[in-house]
């Protein structure tokens, strides 16, 4: 709770002061982080940013943010055509790039969380999958995210350290629709996040593996730089990259950096 | 042989109970106003209507038969020529539905578009067609089949006044060819009486009167037949010479009769006086003006009074009583010009 | 005049931003590429098949809402309207609980016959046909309510039985409505995305159709995504034209 008020504080305390960056910090400063933020997420960070969100919100009354959770790249290409948002968190330092690229982000973004791949497998794992080498039978029902997506790009790495062809029947276009996938129990097994198999519950159980660490995914956030509320996507940053911010993310699953 | 029907169909607020025989090469026209079940009956006899209608043919009984089994062919008032087909084809149609051979089909269909007149719009799409035409091409599609029976439902109703005087004769000549049993269903009492050789009427379902249009025209039954033939008539009861009639006043006849009887005269018959007249005259009674119609030759004036009348005087006439409704005026009316008959 | 000038530059000026932002030097090596080869074929395959599929099931479907007597038929009507409302990718799901592996008619397919539909071609050409049935439907069955039952009840006089007349005269009435029906149905299942990918997967070859490649290129290679768009919005407006031209032209 300490930790909460301290982050809110400073949060409210650069709102106040109307720059980005480090600047001073008045003790007294009145509470000041207002009006509306939106912040572009990965559609990975759907559960714990919403959960932040909320928090935020109660911490700075007046305050209100809302989220465009959606693929990192699709979120990059609608920020690089001028959307109007405060925050990108994006799934991949790839897609971060391409933002930066275009002076659309001027910060230096942070990475705030880490990410590795799971084998996920439908409840009761009825494909018997038990490692990266059961990717490679024709018999199994594989799902695995697209190479052009950055679930797919990790997944592609850690099938060449494990020395593994895998023989997929669906190269899905994001997480979520392979999760669908095992949920409903159409594949035998897939590789996603950890997050994401801890946020689809009890309907899938996940399967550690060796050659995750090989595909460590960061995740990198930063204010853009025409946020239309500077001072609020600043603290928005802010609090995600605080003691409480990292706590829920890691409860989602996340490694820290 | 034969056809009998008995037909019942029963709706929400209307029944249909209408018994009918058509003798071979009869032409039978179901006469009545709007609503009374005309095309009920026609649509009941073609089996297109669920009712329990026993209808019979000699041996056969079509009770049970769908539409698509009967041996009929039906005219329908606007003709219902399939317009993405040639002439020929909507012709041919019955044969080639009832399984003949193509080139066999069209053979018998370009006879019949010959018959009709037609022969050389064979290739020609319905829309293409004037309304006469149409009509002729939906004639000979009916009897390209060969049915036993035609229903021909308000044939003539879609056609303007010039044509359907020509159309009328030839359809005419074409029933008289024709050997099968003919329903011909009009609200027309003109059609009717050229085109068929005996009428019934119907009302309200129920057939309220039957005969040759001879015996229709002489003694009609109803109010709706009498107006149709257009004539005054009247119901009374007969007490030699005097008849009272039934809405009130009386009328004194040539020949005495006795009980209760129909009264008709022409409006014709009937004349008009300023003053009430004197002399030869047995009928006069007052009665004041209540509408005035011109016809072609004539003008037809209502007549309020006891009896109500109908008359129709010369333009002359009306021009030297300077007829105004709400005029009071002499009826007066022959009584050799009274025709009666039993009830 | 205005307003159909507005709606007319609404329809075409996304269009012409595609053609403005179109790569045209590296255009020709994209479109004769084997990915896009394969992915068009795939597309005018199975929107092919779809079609043909949602006619040989629409058209009765039309004519039993427009003519049939069944109970609660403005239900049944709106029911059909379902897969138009419902997000393509929610449709992709019911037809994965239904037709999947462990769907409810899908595991005894599995059982029964070993089939399983999600991840193959034929699941594309349900997907889409799912989608893409609608359109068909309800133009057919607009043609039919319009035309005029009382030809059909000619027909039957003229002893004519219920198929022959569905062949010979209503279906002839009602040819500019299944035309059109037909080009939009097409048209549809051409540009199906998400009941596709939530039901047949996304696999090179098998069942990445157009729609697949332009979304995954649009992840890395936006280039690449629009000159795929141009490539299926060439293709489809060339078919279509040509498809009106002697269609709706000879229908009337």
């Amino acid at each position: 709770m300490k930790k909460l008020l301290a982050a809110v504080a400073a949060a409210v305390a650069l709102a106040g002061c109307g720059v980005s960056g480090p600047g001073l910090v008045p003790p007294t400063s009145p509470p000041a982080v207002t009006g509306e933020i939106t912040v572009f997420a990965a559609a990975s960070l759907t559960e714990s940013f919403k959960e932040l969100g909320a928090e935020f919100e109660a911490a700075n009354p007046g305050s209100k943010v809302n989220f465009n959770f959606a693929g990192s790249s699709a979120l990059a290409q609608q920020i690089n055509q001028g959307a109007p948002a405060d925050v990108f968190a994006s799934a991949a330092p790839a897609n971060m790039k391409q933002v930066t690229d275009t002076g659309a982000v001027t910060a230096s973004p942070t990475t705030f969380v880490k990410n590795t791949l799971q084998i996920v497998v439908p409840k009761g794992n009825p494909g018997k999958i038990s490692g990266l080498p059961d990717f490679a039978q024709a018999d199994k029902k594989i799902a695995l995210c697209a190479e052009q997506v950055p679930c797919g790009a990790a997944a592609k790495k850690v099938f060449q350290v494990a020395k593994v062809t895998p023989a997929p029947d669906t190269l899905e276009q994001d997480v979520k629709a392979v999760l669908t996938k095992v949920q409903l129990g159409e594949v035998d097994g897939a590789l996603v996040y950890r997050t994401d198999v801890k946020a689809a519950g009890d309907k899938v159980q996940g399967i550690e593996f060796a050659e995750a660490d090989q595909a460590v995914n960061d995740y990198p956030i930063a204010p853009l730089a025409k946020a239309p509320n500077a001072a609020a996507a600043k603290a928005f940053v802010d609090y995600v990259l605080s003691d409480k911010g990292r706590k829920a993310l890691a409860e989602a699953g996340f490694a820290a950096p | 042989m034969t056809l009998h029907a008995a037909l019942h169909v029963t709706r929400e607020t209307f029944a249909l109970d209408v018994d009918l025989t058509i003798e071979p090469g009869e032409v039978v026209a179901l006469l009545g106003p709007n609503g009374a079940g005309k095309t009920t009956a026609l649509r009941a006899l073609a089996g297109l209507l669920v009712s329990d209608s026993t209808i019979r043919l000699g041996e056969s009984t079509w009770d049970d038969l769908p539409a698509e089994r009967r041996p009929i062919g039906v005219v329908f008032q606007d003709y219902l020529l399939f317009a993405h087909m040639t002439a020929l084809d909507n012709v041919a149609f019955g044969l080639r539905a009832r399984g003949t051979r193509k080139a066999d089909a069209n053979a018998v269909a370009a006879r019949w578009l010959d018959q009709v007149g037609l022969a050389e719009f064979a290739g020609a799409k319905p829309r293409t067609l004037s309304g006469g035409q149409a009509q002729r091409v939906a004639l000979a599609r009916a009897l390209a089949t060969d049915p036993e029976l035609l229903l021909l439902d308000e044939p003539l109703a879609a056609l303007d006044a010039s044509t359907r005087l020509r159309v009328r004769s030839e359809l005419g000549r074409h029933l008289r060819d024709y050997p099968g049993h003919t329903l011909l269903v009009t609200h027309d009492p003109l059609d009717a009486m050229v085109l068929a050789d005996r009428l019934v009427i119907l009302e309200n379902g129920r057939v309220v009167q039957h005969g040759t249009p001879r015996e229709v025209v002489r003694q009609p039954r109803t109010d709706y037949v009498a107006h149709l033939v257009g004539l005054n008539f009247y119901r009374g009861t007969a007490d030699g010479t005097e008849i009272h009639l039934d809405e009130g006043g009386a009328l004194t006849v040539a020949e005495p009769v006795s009980g209760p009887v129909h009264v008709v005269f022409p409006p014709s018959a009937v004349s008009l006086y300023p003053e009430k007249p004197v002399g030869s005259p047995r009928n006069t009674w007052p009665a004041t003006v209540a509408g005035i119609e011109q016809h072609a030759h004539t003008t037809r004036v209502e007549l309020d009074g006891t009896p109500t009348v109908l008359a129709d005087i010369t333009t002359a006439t009306v021009a030297e009583l300077r007829l105004q409704p709400g005029d009071p005026l002499w009826v007066s009316l022959k009584a050799t010009e009274i025709h009666t008959y039993p009830r | 005049m205005l307003p159909a000038l507005i709606g007319l530059a609404f329809l075409l000026v996304p269009l012409a931003g595609l053609l403005a932002k179109a790569p045209w030097a590296t255009l020709p090596s994209q479109l004769f590429s084997p990915e896009v080869g394969q992915a068009l074929q795939l597309s005018l395959v199975c929107a092919s098949l779809a079609t043909v599929i949602c006619l040989l099931f629409g058209v009765p479907l039309a004519w039993l809402l427009a003519r049939g007597d069944v109970p609660g038929r403005g239900f049944l009507r709106a029911l059909v309207t379902v897969p138009l409302v419902l997000p393509p990718v929610v449709g992709g799901v019911a037809l994965l609980l239904v037709l999947g592996r462990r769907g409810l008619v899908g595991q005894y397919l599995d059982q029964w016959f070993g089939v399983s539909l999600p991840f193959t071609t034929t699941g594309v050409v349900l997907a889409e046909a799912f989608v893409a049935m609608p359109f068909l439907v309800i133009s057919v069955e607009g043609a039919l309510r319009a035309a005029d039952p009382r030809f059909e009840e000619a027909a039957a006089t003229l002893g004519a039985s219920r198929w022959l007349t569905f062949r010979r005269v209503t279906l002839p009435s009602v040819m500019p409505g299944v035309v059109a029906g037909t080009v939009l149905c097409w048209a549809r299942a051409l540009g199906e995305f998400g009941a596709t990918i939530t039901f047949a997967g996304n696999f090179p070859g098998k069942t990445t159709t157009m729609p697949l490649a332009v979304y995954l290129a649009l992840e890395t290679d936006p280039d690449a995504a629009i000159v795929l768009s141009i490539v299926l919005l060439l293709v489809s407006v060339g078919v279509l034209a040509g498809l009106r031209d002697r269609w709706i032209g000879g229908a009337t």
